[in-house]
């Protein structure tokens, strides 16, 4: 072992797989270090102009911590500014947004549970008829549908509730729910259930006790997944929703969003803190979602 | 002894609750002092907390009831002759009420009219009997008008339930097989066919209509062939939104499917296969890399729209600074034949752009935001697919001599098909679809010259309020997609291996 630092560095960095050469590891390095680049920077600016003095929102300056750096955005986005009686409406998107989100996740997660079960385990007429049905579903553009929904809803006199929106967005959610669980449920030996089933538990037993348990992976993946597809979700929103105090938080920093203004500044602190709690989320369980995303197409 | 175990059972639920409650207590307590700049409260909180509950607790009781009917159709067989009529009769008058629920709501959302008939008068009865309870629970104050509605629901509900129970007496269990898992499959079925399928038959209608904003939507609207004729005649001749053209709009749609599709594939590739390598800081690329997936779409969107800005955009703020350098380099430089020149042209053609007017740019920057979002996806279901091949095939490879072209060629990209077809499929469906980048960036402008056709679709039912013209465009989308999904699916052999 060679003592010298450098050689030590130089072995660590360059620990040799497949025969890649020093040169062919910096370059590939290069590469991923440019793509970060592209993939990160266009993100920090956004914290950037957060970050930006009223002032001087309007500059050609490249740096990611602007001069003369202030939290004040984040101050009017998250409590107003009494002083110039604004007030904020930030918690009202969120809580908006959180509470038709998650009630479309919840209510589709529970009827894709039960449903995908009965796909996977028992042979009835009208079964592979429904699943093709239900893939095809996914063929439908989500604009397509748009038009008699709203129609729909504005009968139901749902328009401006967050009613009307959980029916719009519980017609994606279903349907994908339904098989992303059918493909796992598919991967649980049915060898266990058959032994419950003759020690005399009831199928309902079986349900509970086995199946739900053994798929809780697949149920917090179907759970996350419907979730993050309302929860940014804009142009039905937009429809469905035409006044401040209910949007959801897309439509309400989108009436921040208006060129570069004033309030420029205040979008992007109010995007900052969208996004941090939700690419946290995000890359923690990125590992969980891919292998959701697999489930349903390992088959197929 | 059975209370410590009922503690030591339900301690997670306990704790989970007190973390939520603490989190609740504390960060209201933290905004207190803001409260005044803030427009949330605990009203508005409780209200929809309200508001949700109710509509959860009317959809749940609907469907537990359905369910029973089901239940005791499956699984129940009644004793004797007299039983068996009784059960028939009860289940056939609720069906029947079921039945003009049905038709109710379909005259309610103007599927169909019924106008003030026989027929009409009929299936209004229920509603009707439904409201006047209400009025009169309301009336001799039993219910306060908020909760008027549930009350009388939950009293009908009690009566269909005294009905089962008769039915559940005199009736003996039965097996069915089937049974089971139809009942299994019937709330996430009836969600589907009230989402989906009533809306599907609904655009159809409409695309037969002169449904617009004139005709106060399907109010005063009028159906006919000749009204459906019209609306195809008018997509495929006149304009689909306001300027823009059908062919025009599709042309560019398949190049912007096209486009984006080949990319992914191609940078998601090229960064998979670069991270698919034993290296230091992977986690790390990893990690920077997924970012652009990770950031709402929105935000991503509304962030970028201004980046796109011609003066303090950052892609015009880059170009510039290109711009400068190369006129200074060719001034320094104008002596060296070729190197001078070669500058001096750079300089001339690389500046600034009008992003936002220039239709060309305009849809190369509407790419350039879809690329850039699209790519860690296809990377990261392209390393997954990679990293399930075995590095045996290549160490023989190797032995064999074969070069890095032919083992990718003949080793990497037949191993990837079964990742890489669907993932192609799927993203070319997704793509011909997405528009919010779209939308929130250009807003399809200038002059509709980056519309693809979703959305102007949106726009033509959004914006100009041509609703029947509206459904048929999104019929003739439709067939678009599922022509292409059949042609998918004949060549890759059809779902047979999915459902069986």
């Amino acid at each position: 072992m060679s003592t010298n630092p450098i050689a030590r560095f130089f072995r660590w960095f360059f620990y040799r797989a497949r025969g890649d050469s020093p040169f062919k590891t910096i370059l590939i390095h290069f590469a991923l270090i440019i793509s970060c680049v592209i993939a990160v920077y266009p993100v920090l600016r956004v914290v950037t102009i957060s970050l930006r003095p009223n002032d001087t929102l309007l500059t050609t300056d490249l740096r990611i911590i602007p001069e003369n750096a202030t939290l004040n955005n984040y101050k009017e986005v998250l409590f107003g500014a009494p002083e110039k009686n604004r007030q904020s409406d930030f918690f009202l998107w969120i809580w908006n947004s959180i509470s038709v989100v998650a009630v479309t996740s919840v209510v589709s997660v529970i009827l894709a549970a039960i449903s995908a079960y009965a796909f996977s385990r028992f042979r009835f007429p009208g079964r592979s008829a429904g699943l093709v049905f239900l893939l095809t579903t996914q063929m439908i553009p989500a604009g397509m549908l748009l038009l008699p929904l709203f129609i729909m809803i504005a009968k139901l006199k749902m328009i401006n509730t967050s009613l009307g929106l959980i029916i719009a967005y519980a017609v994606t959610a279903v349907p994908l729910t339904i098989w992303m669980l059918k493909g796992y449920y598919d991967t649980i030996p049915v060898d266990l259930e058959e032994a419950a089933l003759i020690d005399g538990a009831s199928r309902l037993t079986v349900f509970t006790k086995i199946i739900l348990p053994l798929s809780t992976p697949a149920l917090a993946i179907a759970f996350l997944f419907s979730f993050m597809g309302g929860w940014s979700e804009y142009l039905v929103a937009r429809v469905v929703l035409q006044k401040n105090g209910i949007y959801t938080w897309p439509l309400g920093i989108f009436t921040f969003a208006q060129e570069f203004t004033v309030s420029w500044g205040q979008f992007a602190a109010a995007s900052v803190l969208i996004a941090i709690p939700v690419m946290a989320l995000f890359l923690y369980s990125s590992k969980w979602l891919i292998s959701g995303l697999t489930l349903g197409s390992v088959k197929g | 002894m059975e209370n410590e175990n009922f503690l030591r059972r339900n301690l997670p639920t306990i704790l989970w609750i007190a973390v939520i409650a603490s989190i609740y207590f504390v960060f209201s307590s933290l905004i207190a002092p803001f409260s005044g700049g803030i427009t949330l409260n605990s009203k508005i909180v409780i209200e929809r907390l309200q508001e949700i509950g109710g509509f959860l607790f009317a959809i749940l009781g609907g469907l537990a009831i359905i369910e029973i009917y089901f239940y005791q159709i499956f699984f129940r067989q009644p004793l004797n002759r007299t039983a068996t009529i009784i059960t028939r009769v009860i289940h056939s008058a609720l069906g029947l009420l079921t039945l003009t629920v049905i038709i109710y709501f379909f005259d309610l959302t103007d599927l169909i009219k019924l106008g003030d008939n026989a027929i009409g008068r009929f299936v209004n009865l229920p509603m009707d009997f439904y409201t006047n309870l209400q009025d009169f629970l309301i009336s001799s104050k039993i219910a306060t008008k908020d909760s008027g509605k549930m009350i009388a629901g939950i009293i009908l509900s009690l009566g269909a339930l005294a009905l089962f129970a008769i039915i559940q007496l005199i009736s003996k269990p039965k097996n069915s097989r089937a049974g089971l898992a139809y009942l299994l499959i019937m709330p996430a079925f009836i969600g589907v066919l009230f989402l989906i399928i009533y809306p599907f038959l609904f655009e159809i209608k409409l695309a037969f209509s002169n449904a617009s904003l004139g005709t106060q939507a399907t109010k005063n609207a009028e159906y006919g062939l000749i009204f459906g004729w019209e609306n195809l005649k008018a997509l495929f001749t006149g304009s689909v939104a306001k300027d823009a053209k059908f062919f025009e709009v599709f042309w560019r749609t398949i190049l912007w499917t096209g486009i984006n599709v080949t990319f992914h594939v191609l940078g998601g590739m090229g960064l998979a296969i670069l991270l698919n390598r034993p290296l230091r800081f992977k986690g790390l690329y990893r990690t920077l890399l997924v970012i652009p997936w990770a950031i709402p779409t929105t935000i991503a969107a509304m962030a970028l729209r201004n980046e796109f800005d011609s003066r303090y955009g950052l892609f015009n703020i880059l170009l510039g600074n290109l711009n400068t350098w190369f006129t200074t380099v060719s001034q320094n430089t104008a002596n060296i034949v070729g190197i001078g020149n070669g500058f001096a042209w750079l300089a001339a053609t690389i500046g600034p752009v009008s992003w936002k007017q220039d239709p060309f740019w305009a849809f190369v920057s509407v790419l350039m935001a879809n690329i850039w979002l699209g790519i860690p996806f296809m990377s990261v279901i392209i390393l997954g697919g990679l990293q399930s091949i075995s590095q045996e095939y290549y160490e023989a490879a190797e032995i064999d001599g074969a070069t890095r072209w032919q083992q990718f060629r003949n080793i990497t990209l037949p191993l990837l098909r079964p990742v890489l077809t669907p993932a192609i499929i799927l993203g070319v469906v997704w793509t011909f679809n997405k528009f919010d980048i779209i939308y929130l960036i250009t807003q399809g402008g200038p002059q509709e010259k980056t519309d693809i056709l979703v959305s102007s679709m949106y726009k033509a039912a959004f914006q100009f309020y041509r609703y029947g013209f509206t459904a048929m465009f999104a019929l003739v989308i439709f067939a678009i997609l599922f022509v292409f999904t059949l042609i998918y699916l004949r060549t890759s052999g059809g779902l047979k291996s999915a459902t069986e």
